[in-house]
């Protein structure tokens, strides 16, 4: 622990601590560009020159280790000068267009030309000028003149992203920051290189030009996508989100955002924005006000209530829903007599409802994940449905964590998986239970008897014996996992080797608020319908919240169906989307923007936020509009003053660990056979079709993860069937039918074909699971 | 994409250093591949990227960093002369202007014969020899008076 003297100020810091990290512990602060807390040292700014006692020349502060008795000068006349010459060399081939500049008014480079730079420059001769670069929808490459190449998008992408899309090609005066020949950069974090770069090279293409730094407004929210509960900067202006930044929060995002969070904003005022209640008279639209539209519902559903009775109402919400809501909506529903109400769209087996103990979460803080040693994860998509849970794993997997990976799709995931075990959906269960039973005989432990009959291969006592070693384990339960047709059996085998091995376990959760949909009670009750049921069995009425069951469900062919067959229909929706085809009556309430509200992440963590900003036309918050038609419809207990009381009564954030709990009890254990006959379906969301604010974001969709869906097969299954790579398929499950080109990928195993849901081109299809069959066009 | 020979010559150059640092081999597999190829192209970068399991634009990084590497075709010799600092005030400059006026072309062109291609290089580590060019990316020349670089030229078939 050497001790040391900055500007007069002795510090003493851990061992290999940098006279940088010395110095933002005193808080003083040494001008900067290529320095960053959570990037390797790359040292080749030289801003952060300063004066060392006894070094015979200037240090840079952010490469040079502590050594004890050290006397650093950060703002001495000899320092001052070395960092004015550094200043003045990095303005050279600087052009000077802050006026015209995207980044002016929040760029490093010219906050500290203000403090280092000379007024007027002596450089007389011609500047430099480097061509500009098309990287793709989202990081804008136009003016890469003004790089003063600092590497920090390079070792941003190496490091964070875990893959190199941008390097430094040529040397010195040639110097230029490049993708390989033209290609796109494709990282689901990419944004945040904009963060990164200290001056306007790296800008954000949906937000160029579209305001100044000065004229924004920065309002606290939340993000709705994944379960991480991102915490966001939303910068407004004139009443319009302009622009999403991270807000750091160490413990979750840390300054990161994934593009989905910080990109999808485009999507809150899309066309088909709903800003007006509208009612459906004989079969035409109609605009309405909130009155009549109101009273149109309350009418709608007394009367299905009293023809068909109340168990024939049924209540779909999306898990992106605020926790007010989906408990407004809850109580709404129950209020009339139903207990049909669920927001698990996207899952198949409820075995386990009535059989937990709390809500399923995470088992764990988020940011434990960085300190497991060892780490098994089942059934997950994990880079897209999870990009910043993938980045930590990223990152603690450099630092030794071991993460096994039972799976149905090998994508890559830009980090060392030791061990894998690349298996069909059907064959989950029975590949977990290998671990299982593989785990139980190392720890010479009673194998459960229902795993007696299983045979144990090398791919399963890989895993055990890494799983095995671990002081520290996480197992987890992907997307995949959480909605596969054996969901529960893959939890209780979880559990089972999660006991075994004194690990944490959980689900990483499909939603910002896949938890709080559970503590706020929007599952069905006692004798109710869940979503998938509701669907089999059409009811007569549906209440939708915030949701496009064609693309939200886990079947959504039946959900079509179920809406078309059904009498009455009302969509509380921002959007107006494929609602116009069915719905009776179409409710404008508010996106995550303009309403305030509660999201509970995957490690129940209450997020509250405020709208930023107002509602677009008619729009409403959802719980106010809630609020009403209970009053309407003269259910007790509706008389509101905030969400906050609404939030309040459904829990305190104190009050969350108390109901979570990833038990189940009264399920016995049995694995399906890993074999089956026919073709099994895998089926990704892919990460920019998974809610209806993402779905709508014109940058997002641009980009190549937002292809058209593709029905993915090994070069063997190809051949046995007779087609080639790239030629157009017809895919059928049960009556369902869908035309898409076929693909080729051998990491997938036999037996299946890959092919996404969420998205329009499989709307037509079944489940997300289950026989499917190919055959050419 | 290689031939199996250049293969087993970039074999021997990973084995040198331990295998979870196949990288480090790079500028010696991209060298054989450019003797191969003759020069580099996207796809051979591609190649090589792939067999040392790095991403392309690293390859493309180093490719692009030194100027013995050809990102195109060149002449059947390529004539690299030092023009930085110490050598151009020791008649670098003057030796390459001397060569520009023999061949007829300026700095990256290739004569139209397609036998000589005319590069600007960086310091050679041996300026004392001022001038200092490089035939052929290997072989090099210092003390470069204009009889000799005529002699030199006189050789180039
Ligand atoms: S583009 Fe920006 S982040 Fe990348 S090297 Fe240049 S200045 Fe640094
Ligand atoms: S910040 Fe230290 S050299 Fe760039
Ligand atoms: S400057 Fe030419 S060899 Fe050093």
């Amino acid at each position: 622990m050497p001790k040391l003297e900055i500007d007069g100020r002795q510090i003493e810091v851990r061992d290999g601590a940098t006279v940088m990290d010395a110095a933002n512990a005193l808080g003083i602060a040494i001008p900067h560009f290529c320095y960053h807390k959570k990037l390797s040292i790359a040292a080749n700014c030289r801003m952060c020159l300063v004066q060392v006692e006894k070094a015979p020349k200037p240090m840079p502060a952010c490469a040079t280790p502590v050594v004890e008795g050290m006397k650093v000068f950060t703002e001495s006349e000899y320092a001052r000068t070395a960092q004015k010459s550094v200043m003045e060399f990095l303005l050279i081939n600087h052009p000077l267009d802050c006026p015209i500049c995207d980044q002016g008014g929040e760029c490093q480079l010219q906050d500290l030309a203000v403090g280092y730079g000379k007024s007027a420059s002596r450089y007389r001769e011609e500047k430099r000028v480097v061509f500009h670069k098309n990287i793709g929808p989202l990081v804008s490459m136009e003016e890469m003149s003004r790089c003063i190449h600092c590497t920090r998008c390079v070792r941003f992408g190496q490091e964070i992203a875990g893959v190199m899309e941008l390097g430094m090609m040529g040397r010195g005066e040639h110097a230029e920051i490049v993708s390989f020949v033209g290609r796109s950069v494709d990282s689901e974090l990419s944004g945040n290189m904009i963060d990164l770069c200290p001056v306007g090279a790296l800008t954000s293409k949906p937000f160029r030009y579209g305001a100044r730094t000065w004229e924004l407004a920065r309002r606290k929210s939340v993000s709705p996508h994944d379960s991480l509960g991102s915490n966001l900067i939303v910068q407004v202006m004139a009443n319009k989100v302009m622009r999403v930044l991270p807000l750091e929060n160490e413990e979750l995002n840390e300054c990161w955002l994934s593009d989905r969070d910080r990109f999808s904003y485009q999507g809150l005022n899309a066309a088909d924005r709903l800003t007006q209640p509208m009612l459906k008279i004989d079969g035409k639209w109609r605009e309405a006000n909130w009155q009549e539209a109101l009273a149109a519902v309350a009418k709608g559903l007394k009367n299905v209530r009293t023809q068909h009775g109340p168990e024939t109402l049924g209540a779909l919400a999306a898990p992106h829903s605020t926790l007010e809501e989906l408990y407004l909506l809850g109580k709404l529903m129950r209020g009339i007599g139903s207990q049909n109400i669920d927001f698990r769209l996207r899952q198949m087996d409820f075995s386990a409802d009535a059989k937990r103990t709390g809500a399923p979460w995470l088992g764990m803080k988020v940011a434990d994940i960085s300190r497991l040693d060892r780490v098994l994860v089942v059934g997950s998509f994990l880079r897209m449905d999870h990009p910043l849970v993938a980045s930590r794993m990223r990152q603690a997997a450099k630092r030794g964590q071991q993460v096994n990976l039972i799976h149905a799709t090998d994508d890559d995931l830009l980090m060392t998986v030791v061990n894998k075990a690349i298996v069909p959906p059907q064959a989950l269960p029975d590949m977990l239970a290998q671990v299982v039973k593989a785990v139980a005989e190392l720890k010479q432990k009673p194998v459960p008897a229902p795993l007696a009959g299983i045979g144990v291969g090398d791919a399963a006592k890989n895993i055990a014996a890494s799983l095995n070693t671990g002081a520290n384990t996480g197992v987890f339960l992907g997307n995949l996992a959480g909605q596969h047709p054996q969901a529960a059996q893959l939890q209780l085998l979880a559990q089972e080797l999660a006991g075994l091995l004194g690990a944490g376990v959980g689900f990483f959760g499909e939603a910002a608020n896949s938890v709080g949909g559970y503590l706020a009670q929007a599952v069905p009750g006692a004798g109710g319908l869940n979503a998938a049921a509701m669907l089999a069995a059409p009811r007569k009425a549906y209440v939708l919240l915030n949701t496009e069951p064609e693309l939200d469900c886990n079947d959504p062919r039946a959900a079509i169906k179920a809406m078309h067959a059904t009498e009455f229909v009302i969509s509380l929706s921002a959007y107006k989307g494929y609602a116009l085809e069915y719905a009776n009556v179409m409710l404008p309430i508010a996106p995550f923007t303009e309403t305030s509200g509660t999201f509970i992440n995957a490690e129940g963590r209450m997020q509250s936020f405020n709208g930023v900003v107002r509602p677009l036309g008619d729009a409403r918050p959802a719980w106010k509009v809630l609020r009403v038609l209970g009053n309407l419809l003269g259910i007790k207990g509706f008389d509101y003053d905030s969400s906050e009381q609404v939030r309040d009564e459904i829990a305190r954030p104190d009050e969350v660990a108390a109901k979570l709990d990833n038990r189940l009890s009264g399920i016995a254990l049995q694995i399906p056979p890993a074999a089956v006959a026919g073709l099994q379906r895998v089926a990704d969301v892919p990460i920019y079709f998974s809610d209806a604010i993402v779905r709508r974001s014109a940058a997002l969709q641009q980009t190549s993860a937002a292809a058209l869906p593709r029905a993915w097969m090994h070069a063997a299954l190809l051949d046995k069937l007779g087609l080639k790579a790239g030629q157009a398929v017809k895919v059928r499950q049960g009556d369902g039918e869908a035309v898409v080109n076929a693909a080729r990928d051998d990491r997938l195993p036999l037996g299946c074909v890959r092919l996404a849901a969420g998205h329009p081109a499989t709307r037509d299809l079944g489940p997300m699971a289950g026989d499917i069959s190919v055959e050419p066009q | 994409m290689l031939s199996a020979e250049s293969l087993k010559r970039i074999d021997r150059e990973i084995a040198k250093f331990p295998a979870e640092q196949k990288q480090s081999a790079v500028i010696a597999a991209l060298a054989i591949a450019q003797d191969e190829k003759g020069w580099l192209a996207t796809e051979t970068m591609d190649f090589v990227a792939q067999y040392l399991g790095m991403a392309p634009i690293a390859v493309y990084e180093v490719a692009s960093f030194y100027n013995m590497y050809d990102l195109a075709p060149v002449g059947r010799h390529k004539l690299t002369v030092c023009t930085n600092l110490p050598c151009a005030l020791s008649g670098g400059v003057d030796a390459a202007e001397h060569l520009k006026q023999c061949l007829g072309v300026g700095f990256n062109e290739t004569t139209a014969d397609g036998r000589v291609t005319l590069k600007q290089g960086e310091c050679m580590g041996a300026c004392g020899d001022a001038p200092v060019l490089l035939v052929n990316n290997k072989r090099m020349c210092g003390s470069m008076s204009n009889d000799k670089l005529d002699k030199l030229l006189a050789e180039l078939k």
